[in-house]
């Protein structure tokens, strides 16, 4: 048992170790494939240890204090382990472990100095997000939101030279960084009100109906802001597929099983808070059920295999975030696992096949199942998985989720996901048929990847299914209404029955479907992102850039104009002074004699 | 002859000198107004020492005729350097510092 008081400890500190050995140590770095075993090797003894952790239900919370403060720390840090973080753990190393191991074969014609930076950036991001994961205060929780918000930073714009990439970078950090305005806000609030960051003492208060503050409701809205911006919810869910320009193993770590679910786990975590404030809950449903639906909407459309990914991950974010609004967390906490494991094998096929084939666009592949079968099969376990088919284990979190929905009386909320559920399986079998079956237009010779990439994509296809297939033998506790499942089958099933008669059998023409009437309006819109990618660009020009050039103006004219007229009369001044100095000593004396008399007529005349 | 005498003459010989200090074109003719405007202090000297009964006035004065002759000295030793260098002793010309 005393070494299970540290393991947490050890989890934490392994990719730390690495990555500061990475960063040091600059030959190392630089050796490329070395670095990246580093990294390697410490995610797996980290992997390792969060089994061991998970294994034993293992439930323990330590605190260090951190500022010192009248009667007792201000803040502490510390590691707080129980199911939930223990889950966490296994997902968050799980998934960094296998992504670095595909990243060693699909970054292969990187430069090694390049490959080495990135697994310094892999390895800061997996210690970040455990430290997160294990945070058992608010204030730790956010230093570590900003690390991983950092490391996805730094991974959106590791191909940096390209301008998209930086672009994307750039607008990731900042629209972000708008959420993480109001959660640290928030979270000062709160700790002015109570005193404390610790999620336990704050629970304890919350159970014992001490926590009446009147501006509570204001205060978790704050928080709850972090969590739009982390996890992309709507209106600041725009920085995620532009996320995509980075590797897309990075997208599949960070942007679809890691990162962008803190803002879920935050909220999960923070359930007892969220669960004062009925009125923030709603709206976190509301919210979280729009953007499944619109994220789903703009998927439809997209050809670029990576951002319909990433608007499905936006989408599904969505219904975590619903669930936690409905007072399901488990069932959204639920969701995000599954969600997690079948959306990085989605990530990871998709890099496959953009590997194989050099293009995104999935109307430049086709009948790519018949050259890559593998990666074919893996793909469709993890599309029937999103698409929520059982006994897939997105099925079963899917079903808790809209169950948990249902439950809590919100009807609305509840059809919006239950169309969702239709659109995910329609554009992810769009993509399914389009790239992977039909006829062949691939460009080259696609072929299957090397085995360090096929290797995750099994065992994460293996762990969807097993997972599903676990929970569909545990007979799946009833979530909601007995109508429930066939309802959410025979949505799936409609959405990939649509999807094979428009890009499979032809029957209906995809172009004539979204031209007629009220399909036309909402493609158009879909198609312009709801206008929300202008009306960030239209912001950010109007008002950041305007203020800019009115600061720019101010500088240039108003700063500088004083110094440059003050340095021009100083020189004009100089000019007409240095006309008295004639270097005649004559003149001096004269100036002298004539001074002195002056001073003794005034001496005799005015001083009196 | 009261005191007042003495001081007007030194006034009148010290105006003079300066007088010529600030016309004279010729620098040894600048020296010699300066030569004048001392000796205009010390008849102020000598005069204010024998109407006051203090000897400390004529002390000072001898000191003033010592340091004047090493002034002159120096001064008309500046003159002659300067004729060497630049043929000329007019003041108007002398104006390198000039602005």
């Amino acid at each position: 048992m005393r070494l299970l008081v540290w393991l947490p400890l050890l989890v934490l500190a392994l990719p730390f170790t690495s990555f500061l050995l990475l960063a040091v140590v600059a030959p190392l770095r630089r050796a490329g494939r070395v670095a990246g075993a580093v990294g390697i090797a410490a995610i797996a003894a980290s992997l390792g240890g969060a089994l061991l952790i998970w294994n034993e239900g293992f439930r323990h919370t330590a605190t260090w204090a951190w500022l010192p403060g009248d009667g007792g720390p201000m803040a502490t840090v510390g590691l707080l382990v129980d199911p939930l973080a223990n889950a966490m753990l296994v997902l968050v190393t799980l998934v960094s472990f296998l992504v670095q191991v595909y990243s060693l074969a699909y970054l292969a014609d990187e430069p090694a100095p390049a490959l080495g930076r990135y697994y310094t950036y892999q390895s800061l991001f997996a210690f970040s997000m455990l430290g997160l994961v294990l945070s058992p205060g608010f204030l730790q929780m956010f230093v570590f939101w900003e690390l991983v918000g950092l490391c996805s930073y730094l991974l959106i714009g590791y191909w940096y030279q390209r301008p998209a990439a930086a672009r994307a970078a750039v607008k990731a950090f900042w629209i972000t960084k708008l959420g993480d305005l109001g959660f640290i806000i928030g979270i000062v609030m709160l700790w002015a009100a109570t005193g404390t960051f610790e999620f336990a003492t704050l629970f304890a208060k919350a159970q014992a109906h001490a926590l009446a503050i009147p501006a509570l409701g204001t205060i978790m809205f704050l928080i709850y802001l972090g969590a739009v911006g982390k996890s992309a919810q709507f209106p600041l869910h725009v920085w995620l597929p532009d996320a995509m320009e980075g590797p897309t193993p990075v997208s599949a770590l960070i942007h679809a099983a890691t990162m962008v679910t803190a803002g879920v786990y935050m909220v999960t975590r923070a359930q007892p808070l969220f669960a004062l404030v009925p009125d923030v809950l709603a709206l976190i449903g509301w919210v979280g059920a729009f953007t499944a639906l619109l994220a789903a909407t703009m998927a439809c459309v997209e050809n670029d295999i990576k951002r319909v990914l990433a608007y499905s991950t936006v989408s599904q974010l969505g219904y975590m975030m619903a669930a936690a609004g409905a007072g399901a967390a488990e069932a959204g906490f639920f969701h995000l696992l599954t969600h997690g494991l079948f959306k990085a094998l989605l990530f990871l096929g998709a890099g496959a096949v953009i590997h194989a084939v050099g293009s995104n666009d999935i109307f430049r592949m086709g009948g790519l199942f018949r050259a890559m079968p593998q990666t074919g099969l893996v793909f469709l376990v993890g599309t029937l998985a999103l698409a929520g088919v059982p006994p897939l284990a997105g099925f079963f979190s899917k079903e808790a989720v809209l169950g948990g929905v249902w439950a809590a009386h919100m009807t609305w909320p509840f059809v919006m996901l239950a169309l969702t559920a239709f659109l995910t399986a329609f554009y992810m079998f769009r993509v399914v048929f389009t790239a992977f079956f039909g006829p062949a237009t691939a460009a080259g010779h696609a072929h299957e990847p090397a085995w360090a990439m096929r290797g995750p994509l099994w065992l994460l296809a293996a762990l969807t299914v097993l997972l599903g297939l676990r929970l569909a033998a545990g007979g799946g506790e009833a979530h909601g209404p007995a109508w429930l499942a066939p309802l959410s089958v025979g949505l799936a099933l409609a959405g990939v029955a649509l999807a094979w008669a428009m890009y499979q059998r032809g029957a209906l023409d995809p172009r004539r479907v979204a031209a007629a009437f009220p399909l036309s309006v909402l493609d158009a819109l879909a198609r312009r992102r709801y206008g929300l990618d202008a009306l960030y660009d239209g912001l950010y020009r109007g008002f950041v850039l305007a203020l800019s050039r009115l600061v720019g103006w101010i500088d240039r004219y108003l700063v500088d104009g004083v110094l440059n007229v003050a340095s021009a009369w100083t020189l004009r001044g100089g000019d007409a002074l240095r006309r008295i100095q004639s270097g005649v000593p004559q003149d001096y004396v004269f100036g002298v004699a004539f001074g002195v008399l002056f001073l003794v007529v005034w001496a005799r005349l005015w001083m009196r | 002859m009261s005191l007042g005498a003495y001081l007007t003459l030194a006034a009148l010989v010290f105006a003079i000198g300066l007088f010529g200090v600030l016309t004279r074109r010729n620098a040894v003719g600048i020296l010699l107004g300066i030569e004048l405007m001392l000796n205009a202090v010390n008849i102020n000297l000598v005069a204010f020492a024998r109407f006051h009964g203090d000897v400390a006035g004529l002390v000072f004065t001898l000191f003033t005729i010592a340091i004047t002759v090493a002034e002159v000295a120096v001064g008309l030793a500046i003159v002659i350097v300067i004729f060497r260098v630049r043929r000329t002793v007019d003041a108007d010309r002398l104006d390198l510092l000039r602005g």
